[in-house]
């Protein structure tokens, strides 16, 4: 764990530091919405823990307090999720093997492997993973243990303006990759197709229709 | 609307269901890579896959709120936040810049 710690420069450190205060911060609006929204406070803390993934947590949340089925609210929460499949087959060998496997498949979440990807060299990579995802496993039920607590106090996280920040986080770590035409070209059809088909299907699949954007690499291996 | 109708038995059997598929889906494709070999070329597309999915994201969580378009206020801030990120400003700055602008936007007004 210390290499792991020492084999980043202070710099990058202090980068994924900062997206988990970030993280931690949206885990207090998410606890407290969930608790003012009438679910009990166990809720938010055991969801944060157990499955790690804000937006299917807030969707799982939103349904239930909604009056909605439990089942319903499963199936959501999955279909947010099904992204982690292609996440995991994209991700280089930062996992490891035996009994760190379990622990690093659960910290594999949206921050931890953009950081992951955005080393080359893959002692690097492996160490902006674990130390991203260990921060997150700390921070996010950190936060949403605070945010439960402080319900109706720190609710309208809106008016500072914190919903900005898990996209703009996402945004400056991918976009060193998208110097490079081929990923840039089907990274940008993909959120195209993404965007048209948010209004008419469920939560968590208009991402996944993305990945229809790779086409874009085999037309442009063609047309050479 | 009453969130407390269920019962906890309920309420933790599908929070256990929903991290149980979770680490299923997160497990998948660590367990496929390591049970063959993937080919160079299919390699540098799934981790084109990644960041396209990443992007994806980007583009629904920043323009998009429920079903519909979201108000100006954040893909504004996102966008300055973009523009610094483009200008390879320190990391901190962008991060804040995102939250900042938005929230000055809608002090003035801007949903």
């Amino acid at each position: 764990m210390r290499t792991i710690w020492r084999t980043l420069d202070r710099s990058e450190r202090r980068d994924i530091a900062v997206v988990c205060l970030g993280v931690g911060v949206i885990g207090l609006s998410y606890g407290s919405s969930a608790v003012t929204s009438g679910l009990p406070l166990w809720v938010p803390m055991l969801l944060a823990v157990l499955v790690i993934a804000g937006a299917s947590e807030l969707l799982f949340v939103g349904i239930i307090a909604a009056g909605g089925s439990p089942i319903a609210a499963v199936l959501a929460g999955l279909l947010v999720n099904a992204r982690h499949v292609p996440y995991g087959l994209g991700l280089p060998d930062v996992i490891g093997r035996g009994w760190r496997r379990v622990l690093g498949t659960h910290v594999m979440n949206d921050e931890s492997v953009v950081f992951a990807l955005a080393h080359p060299d893959p002692v690097r990579s492996r160490a902006a993973y674990w130390i991203s995802g260990l921060g997150i496993l700390l921070c996010w039920p950190l936060g949403a243990a605070l945010g439960a607590l402080l319900g109706t106090v720190a609710h309208d996280t809106d008016a500072f303006g914190l919903d900005a920040m898990f996209p703009a986080v996402l945004l400056a770590l991918v976009l060193p990759s998208l110097r490079e035409r081929d990923k840039r070209l089907a990274a940008l059809t993909g959120a195209a197709i993404a965007l048209a088909t948010v209004p008419i299907l469920p939560a968590g699949l208009p991402e996944l229709l993305a990945l229809v954007g790779l086409a874009t690499l085999g037309i442009r291996r063609a047309a050479r | 609307m009453n969130a407390t109708e269920h019962e906890p038995v309920v309420l933790i059997a599908a929070i256990l269901a929903l991290a149980a598929g979770t680490f299923a889906c997160r497990l998948a494709g660590p367990l496929l890579r390591s049970r063959l070999q993937v080919p160079e070329p299919v390699q540098r597309v799934l981790e084109t896959a990644a960041i396209v999915l990443l992007t994806a994201l980007v583009a629904t969580t920043a323009l998009t709120q429920g079903h519909a378009p979201a108000g100006p206020a954040r893909p504004i801030g996102v966008a300055v936040a973009g523009i610094l990120a483009w200008r390879k400003a320190p990391f901190l700055v962008v991060v804040l810049s995102a939250a900042a602008a938005t929230a000055l936007l809608r002090l003035a007004g801007l949903a």
